[in-house]
């Protein structure tokens, strides 16, 4: 009994292809045998905010370090391709010259730890206000006015630009340190663990802010957490982790709901749901 | 000559330093490790200006020594008495008589010479060691220009005093490529840095590191564009000399609050009082 | 005429390695077409695999075998084997689902949650504000909960917050798995209105109504799954909602 189609608005595929930012092409990194990360192969595209999942000692960690140029892998490539620009960037193969500048000004780091990513003995502002330094920026009112455009940002009182880090909660000096990394506009954004020593409800604040953040900022950003309920609000796709290997890659929602892989369906079962 | 080699340090170490001073001048601002020798003193008097002092003098050299603008303190008193002893070099107070100057803090108001050498004592070379403990990673930021930093120091000032409230050993960047720390002379000095006629060498014997600003480069004081880089002035003159225009030190007279001030460079404050006598 | 979507042969199985790599089957061979501006509902007993094969469409279960194919204007597309990244686009332009539950972002407001879809076009602000409010409004949500998170509110109230967010984006094609379940009557008509306008629009709908008035207005027409339930399963239908694994 089917029904002669109603005439509606023409229906054209989407442009399904996203630009490739960053390919990863079969990294090696390990200490020892099982210790580190084996045989990463990814691409994450633009805009896309990518999960990489799985217990402590995966090599998630590992893997972050190398993709976030802090550590040259045993093997294997990092390219970041910027969009538009038809030249390809592989991150080991520049100099460090080149891979500090692209480190600082186009890409940024957010610790599991302020205290690592933050100066913790000068002014907030200060802090936010580095890198745009960093870049040439001399004048102090704009600065300032930065520093305290960003602290409302991540909502954080604007009229504490002169306070310094060690006065400020634990969530708060995390808000912090993303206005510090975002404030020269990133395209690329490594996240470790960003809520990982926070209180519950100063999670959800964050978490909302960074989804917040990442849309309108229309950031690109590889995330390691452990955290699946992270994983879920803030990862577009996810990689899961085990022992060094990535087990299972795919849709946040489908490696959550349909996990094919043993251990993803073990970790998924682990959780403990309120 | 009392058993020594002329000017102490023997010949082989004075060879190993021209060679450090000659990389130092060929890369101005940039910190050239040395083998640093013991001197017959405690490191923090000098013995990084001393060495480069014994490296370079010739027995032709005039030699002036300054402790805070000073001929006549305790230090620079024994400086010059070891040098005359060790070299039988001559020495000098007058700043336009000296072929060689060691200096500690201070750089003479009467303008230097062509020919003239400047010889700085430095406590700590490093301008980046205040933010960054790591020797290795200080090298790699000044090979990579990464200078960001430097300016987090001046904002913090500014936020917190109102302005740039660095007074001594206040950054420079030398020919436009390296930031360096002009030993701890006070900013008042600072201009005296650029496009100077005498060549100034810096030496850091506890940390065996020299450098140097070889004459006429440009040597920049670090600043924002809204607060630009300004010396220090006094609404006084000094007591002594009337002079509107030295770097001037303030003198306790009494227990009564009673206080002057008076010219930190002593030659040219005496220079001056003898002409207008 | 082609269906807008278009199953083929589908089947899923659950295997559970936990339990010793036993394998559930839930469906097989599964095939119909779905017309643009018809609304097909799913129809069997509870268990049958109504959400699971809404999931697969959705991209959130992975299909076990067969093929899925969406006919665009400008060409058909295979939903089977797309690589994860493409179904963010397809997600925000193409395919809407509206689950039972929300899943609550703390501290996003109603009508945030509600922009959310439009805003991830990158539509303006004030624009996804304005038809947020409106559809709302019209499925008397009090204005005083617009800008509260949802977390607090009655499940019936959320699930209205979440329908205005599953229609507000007008996809072309809408999964709906039980819209209508805790709903008054008045709002269960609005939902029925809103399903007959995206029908107007040219929307291909495929529904899950446990509700036989609902059914009976919505449905163009119906379809059993009963024939493509695998026959050692009588009613073991994942119960997954929210995480974690079907539970055997």
């Amino acid at each position: 009994m089917s029904r002669p189609e109603l005439p509606g608005p023409e229906i054209r595929c989407p442009d399904l292809a996203r630009p490739v930012l960053l390919d990863v092409q079969d990294i090696t990194r390990l200490y020892g045998p099982g210790k580190g990360c084996e045989a990463i192969d990814f691409r994450l595209h633009a805009g896309e905010v990518l999960g990489i999942v799985g217990e402590s000692g995966s090599g998630k960690s590992t893997l972050l370090r190398v993709l976030a140029g802090l550590e040259a892998p045993d093997a294997g490539r990092v390219v970041y391709r910027r969009p538009g620009d038809a030249d390809e960037t592989d991150l080991y193969a520049i100099g460090e010259a080149r891979r500090r500048a692209l480190l600082r000004l186009e890409w940024g780091l957010v610790h599991q730890n302020p205290r690592d990513g933050l100066r913790m003995g000068v002014s907030a502002g200060a802090n936010v206000g580095e890198r745009l330094m960093a870049l040439g920026q001399r004048h102090y009112g704009q600065l300032r006015a930065a520093g305290q455009e960003w602290m409302a940002q991540v909502e954080l009182e604007p009229a504490r630009i002169d306070d310094v880090p060690r006065t400020f909660s634990g969530g708060m000096q995390q808000r912090l340190q993303i206005a510090r990394t975002l404030v020269t506009r990133p395209r690329l954004v490594f996240m470790d663990e960003p809520t990982g020593g926070l209180d519950v409800s100063v999670q959800a604040r964050l978490l909302d802010m960074l989804r917040t953040l990442v849309r309108q900022l229309g950031l690109s950003v590889v995330l390691v957490t452990h955290d699946l309920a992270v994983a879920r609000l803030l990862a577009h796709r996810l990689l899961v982790m085990r022992r060094g290997r990535v087990v299972e890659a795919g849709l946040t929602d489908q490696i959550l709901d349909d996990p094919q892989h043993a251990y993803t369906q073990l970790l998924v079962s682990s959780v403990l749901t309120p | 000559m009392n058993g020594y080699n002329f000017a102490y340090l023997d010949e082989q170490t004075k060879r190993m330093i021209r060679r450090a001073l000659l990389k130092a001048v060929a890369i101005p601002g940039y910190q050239v490790p040395f083998g640093g020798r013991e001197m017959p003193m405690p490191y923090g008097w000098g013995t990084g200006g001393m060495q480069l002092t014994a490296s370079i003098l010739g027995a032709d050299d005039v030699l002036k020594v300054i402790d805070q603008g000073a001929d006549d303190t305790t230090n620079a008193v024994s400086i010059r008495a070891f040098f005359e002893r060790v070299a039988g070099v001559e020495t000098t107070t007058v700043t336009t008589a000296a072929s060689v100057i060691q200096t500690r803090h201070r750089i003479p108001e009467t303008p230097l010479e062509p020919g003239q050498i400047l010889v700085f004592q430095v406590p700590i070379p490093e301008p980046l060691r205040f933010i960054e403990p790591s020797e290795q990673e200080t090298r790699l930021m000044h090979a990579l220009e990464e200078y960001g930093v430097m300016h987090v120091k001046l904002y913090e000032d500014i936020a917190r005093h109102g302005h740039i409230a660095t007074t001594y050993a206040y950054p420079v960047k030398v020919a436009g490529r390296y930031v360096m720390d002009p030993s701890p002379i006070p900013k008042f000095d600072n201009p005296k840095l650029d496009m100077s006629p005498a060549l100034l060498l810096f030496g850091a014997g506890r940390e065996k590191r020299l450098y140097a600003i070889p004459p006429y480069t440009r040597v920049e004081s670090l600043d924002f564009e809204d607060h630009p880089f300004e010396v220090q002035r006094w609404d006084e003159r000094c007591a002594l000399c009337a002079s509107a225009d030295s770097f001037l030190d303030e003198v306790i007279t009494d227990d009564a609050g009673g206080r002057l001030f008076v010219c930190s460079d002593t030659d040219y404050c005496e220079s001056r009082r003898e002409e207008s006598a | 005429m082609t269906p807008f979507l278009t199953v083929e042969g589908l089947g899923k199985d659950f295997v559970l390695h936990g339990q010793g790599g036993l394998a559930l089957t839930v469906m097989r061979d599964l095939a119909f077409g779905l017309y643009r501006g018809e609304c097909l509902v799913l129809a069997g007993p509870s268990g049958i695999g109504k959400s699971t094969l809404l999931k697969i469409l959705h991209g959130n279960y992975l299909a076990g075998s067969g093929h899925i194919r969406l006919q665009f204007d400008d060409g058909p597309l295979a939903l089977t084997g797309l690589p994860a990244h493409a179904w963010h686009a397809l997600r925000r332009d193409v395919i809407g689902y509206v689950s039972q539950f929300l899943r609550v972002v703390p501290r996003v407001s109603a009508r945030d949650v509600v922009m959310e879809p439009l805003l991830a076009r990158g539509a303006d602000a004030c624009e996804a504000r304005m038809r947020a409010e409106t559809l709302l409004a019209r499925l008397n949500l009090p204005e005083r909960l617009w800008s509260l998170p949802p977390g607090t509110f009655s499940g019936g109230e959320q699930q209205r917050v979440n329908i205005a967010r599953g229609f507000i984006g007008e996809h072309p094609l809408l999964l709906l798995d039980e819209p209508t379940a805790s709903l008054d009557a008045v709002n269960r008509a609005v939902v029925v209105e809103l399903i007959h306008e995206a029908k107007a629009r040219g929307a291909a709908m495929l529904g899950i109504f446990h509700d036989a008035d609902v059914r009976e207005r919505v449905a163009d027409r119906l379809l059993s799954l009963e024939a493509f339930m695998a026959p050692s399963l009588s009613s073991s239908e994942p119960a997954s909602t929210s995480r974690g694994l079907p539970h055997a």
